[in-house]
């Protein structure tokens, strides 16, 4: 494994701590998606149904709409089976 | 100023808890610890402490409770022995990574099988590399005085490691003596609240016990071993601070006789005690002899041992458990390593004795200092492991 | 009732994790954090969950988490639990805080079930959300006491002689309503109503909680990713997964299934059952059937139901 950027033991916070709450939202897992999900915002009726099924807190409220977040998105296409109105479909990535 | 009371090992331990005012007791009875956790619970029945007392469901749940416990900023104690040191010996190492400064009082017991309940120190020496700090006292008076310092220590912000206070099993568990203890005041003085670094508090949401992959473990384990240098530093100033409190001097080890003695024994617990009362009959015969008990065991104390023993010619170290295969008991191991590294040469003598509370009395410790007079004379050690005391 | 655009928006479980596209566990615990708060600390056990979230030095949470080790996220839970309780009374500590229990089945059916057991018997004020994907899926997909009968694991293979686990599915539930705790039940993701009105319910419990979320595993159970929901809506309306709740010691059916499908609907779907569509196992696939029945009636029986 690459050894550029990681401290050694005289900097890391003892035990193992990670101090930073949240700090894997600098791991993007978007590139780990085959087909993406594209939300058609004609259809879609704001029921946030696909925004609590997510595993990956990839859809996001919008005002009228959810958007999703590609930096995140692994493509799973639950949203897609899920909306209620078809709103969303799977694109090939 | 100090009141006496008639307490047993275990019961000086409980006591000793008590006035430190820990938080959160878990622990799961095992024969010989259990007056520990029984005195206690009459406390906490009573209402005269404040604590949570966990009756957990086995012994790897008590050490789990304690490290959730100790990880939200409480003060923490258990006590165990023999299989319930083996059944919680995953957590042992877990406890010590996770820089919880948990003091545990070992009543130590035989391992099974087969099973056993008297005492001899095969359960802590199982678990001897786990990254506790090892405390072993010699009687009821010390067992209670180091579970006092026991609690400053670990949770020094440099140190921030659990601690074991050891005592032999029924010799030292239930055996009575006067113990001069401290008044409540004086201890609360001596240990003021926990002031952790961090808590487990949604004020600070931290994660603990992330999975470290070959690219990070090897950094955090490396930062227990650095703590494990700071300790011998911070046991000095609590037993300084200590002293001027009880009047009672504590150290890394004692030393008696080794000013001019050549030939010495080299023991932990009970055992010192009466080694110490032969070797005062045999100085008063002119024999030259003396007795090193160590009260600290982990951190190992390597320069102290070599510069102690700088005039002796021969040195018997007395091992109450066997690793099975090994070139010495686990004592007798860590001696030699120690006099290896600055490549002393002492003739050395490794006797395993008194398992399963097998008992050792005076005449047996004459015998051995015989022995090890003889080999200050020779330079020859015939047998450099052997047992003694066991029925050919 | 929980309605969903009265949720909090903010998320306690980051993106960024690397459990696998569709993990039902990550729905899971999404859904409980969003109605305890920001005021909870999470005990996890070993486990594909406590794996993923924090692979050092990234962690997803964003709430006090805590991992000690496989067999006793209850037993660590039950030591914050107390010390909090022990610092507020010395006036070291005056916030009321949820603590919650993520584990897996094999954390908590198997190895974890007497630290599970000691917690419930004790009383401690906790809840714990046992993330049952019905089988040890970190290491593996290994058979534990939660795999149901017929399903191929790495250590009960779909063989010539034996397809797939010969045994039954331990009753959790059961096992912890025997403890006479105030609250324990079933959920279903696909049911988000019903399950996180529980998490609220057994958060607020006084004692012990346990709810049992069936979490799919499209690695594990063979099945699409994109199938997840739609596998934890089929477990309930083939009976195989019957909703219910045990307050107080009383027996409530949360979703009545009056026209069940059959339990081939929720099997088809997934890989680890696919040889038992094979002619010659025939005879599994009914006494399948037949225990989802004998369940069911058991179940209703408990609810006071009728069907």
């Amino acid at each position: 494994m690459s050894e550029e950027g990681k401290l050694g033991w005289k900097s890391l916070p003892i035990g193992g701590l990670l101090l930073e709450p949240g700090s894997s939202v600098k791991y993007k897992t978007g590139d780990w998606r085959a087909s993406r999900p594209v939300v058609d915002p004609n259809k879609c009726t704001n029921c946030l149904l696909c925004w609590i099924y997510c595993p990956d807190m990839a859809i996001m409220r919008g005002e009228k709409v959810v958007e999703i977040n590609y930096d995140f998105c692994k493509g799973c296409g639950i949203c897609a089976a899920e909306c209620p109105v078809k709103a969303i479909t799977m694109e090939e990535e | 100023m100090a009141k006496v009371r008639g307490l047993t090992g275990d019961e000086a331990v409980a006591y000793a808890v008590k006035q430190a005012n820990v938080d959160v007791v878990a622990a799961y009875p095992i024969t010989p610890q259990t007056i520990m956790v029984e005195l206690f619970s009459e406390y906490v029945a009573n209402g005269e402490v404040h604590s949570e007392f966990i009756c957990v469901e086995s012994e790897h749940s008590a050490m789990s409770a304690c490290v959730g416990s100790s990880l939200t900023g409480a003060r923490v104690f258990t006590a165990t022995s023999s299989q319930g040191l083996a059944l919680m010996h995953e957590m042992m190492y877990i406890a010590s990574a996770l820089r919880c400064p948990i003091v545990m009082g070992v009543a130590n017991r035989a391992l099974s099988a087969p099973i056993n309940i008297h005492g001899d120190h095969s359960d802590m020496m199982g678990s001897r590399d786990c990254g506790w700090i090892q405390i072993y006292a010699e009687n009821a008076q010390e067992a209670y005085d180091w579970t006092i310092q026991a609690f400053r220590m670990a949770e020094d912000s440099d140190v921030l490691l659990p601690i074991t206070v050891n005592l032999d099993g029924f010799i030292l568990s239930h055996s009575m003596e006067g113990v001069a203890v401290l008044e409540d005041e004086e201890v609360e003085g001596f240990l003021p609240p926990r002031k952790p670094l961090h808590t487990v508090n949604p004020e600070e949401p931290l994660t603990v016990g992330a999975l470290a992959l070959p690219d990070y473990y090897f950094e955090v384990k490396r930062q227990q071993e650095e703590a494990m240098k700071w300790v011998p530093k911070k046991i000095r100033e609590t037993n300084e601070k200590y002293e001027k409190l009880s009047g009672r001097r504590y150290g890394i080890m004692d030393a008696y006789g080794l000013e001019d003695a050549e030939a010495a024994i080299l023991c932990l617990g009970s055992t010192a005690g009466t080694a110490r009362v032969v070797a005062k009959e045999l100085r008063r015969e002119g024999k030259r002899v003396g007795v090193i008990k160590l009260w600290v065991y982990r951190p190992f104390p390597t320069e102290e041992i070599v510069k102690v023993t700088k005039n002796l010619k021969a040195l018997t170290v007395l091992d109450r458990a066997c690793s099975y295969g090994a070139p010495y008991g686990p004592l007798g191991s860590d001696v030699a390593s120690a006099l290896k590294r600055f490549n002393r040469d002492l003739s050395l003598l490794n006797l395993i004795y008194g398992l399963g509370g097998r008992d050792i009395g005076p005449s047996d410790i004459r015998a051995i200092f015989d022995e090890t007079l003889k080999i200050a004379e020779t330079g020859v050690v015939k047998e450099p492991l052997r047992f003694v005391g066991v029925r050919e | 009732m929980v309605r969903l655009k009265e949720l909090p928006t903010e998320e306690l479980l980051a993106s960024g994790h690397r459990l696998c596209a569709g993990c039902g566990e990550s729905v899971a615990v999404r859904m409980a954090l969003k109605v305890a708060g920001k005021f909870t600390v999470v005990t996890n056990a070993t486990g594909c969950l406590e794996v993923a979230t924090t692979i050092y030095p990234y962690t997803s949470w964003r709430v006090p988490w805590v991992h000690v080790a496989f067999e006793n996220a209850a037993a660590v839970a039950s030591g914050i639990e107390a010390a909090y309780k022990a610092m507020a009374r010395r006036g070291a500590w005056d916030k009321k805080v949820n603590v919650i229990a993520f584990a897996g089945d094999g954390g908590t059916y198997d190895i974890g079930i007497q630290a599970l057991s000691g917690a419930m018997e004790r009383g401690h004020d906790f809840l714990y959300i046992c993330l049952d994907n019905e089988a040890y899926m970190n290491t593996g997909i290994q058979r534990s006491g939660a795999t149901p009968h017929g399903a191929a694991t790495t250590t009960s293979p779909a063989g010539k002689k034996v397809p797939g686990k010969p045994e039954w599915k331990k009753d959790l539930i059961g096992i912890c309503a025997a403890h006479g705790i105030p609250y324990a039940a079933t959920a279903s993701l696909a049911y988000w109503n019903d399950y996180m009105t529980k998490v609220q319910k057994g958060l607020a419990a006084e004692g012990p909680a346990v709810i049992n979320v069936l979490s799919p595993c499209p690695r594990g159970w063979r099945s699409e990713t994109a199938e997840s929901i739609k596998l934890s809506r089929l477990a309930v309306q083939t009976r195989y997964w019957p909703v219910y709740e045990v307050e107080g010691g009383v027996y409530r059916l949360n979703v009545k299934v009056p026209k069940p499908l059959p339990v081939e609907e929720f099997l088809k779907p997934q890989g680890r059952f696919r040889h038992l569509f094979q002619p010659e196992f025939k005879g599994e696939l009914e006494a399948i059937q037949r225990w989802v029945d004998e369940n069911w009636s058991r179940i209703l029986r408990l609810c006071g139901e009728t069907s």
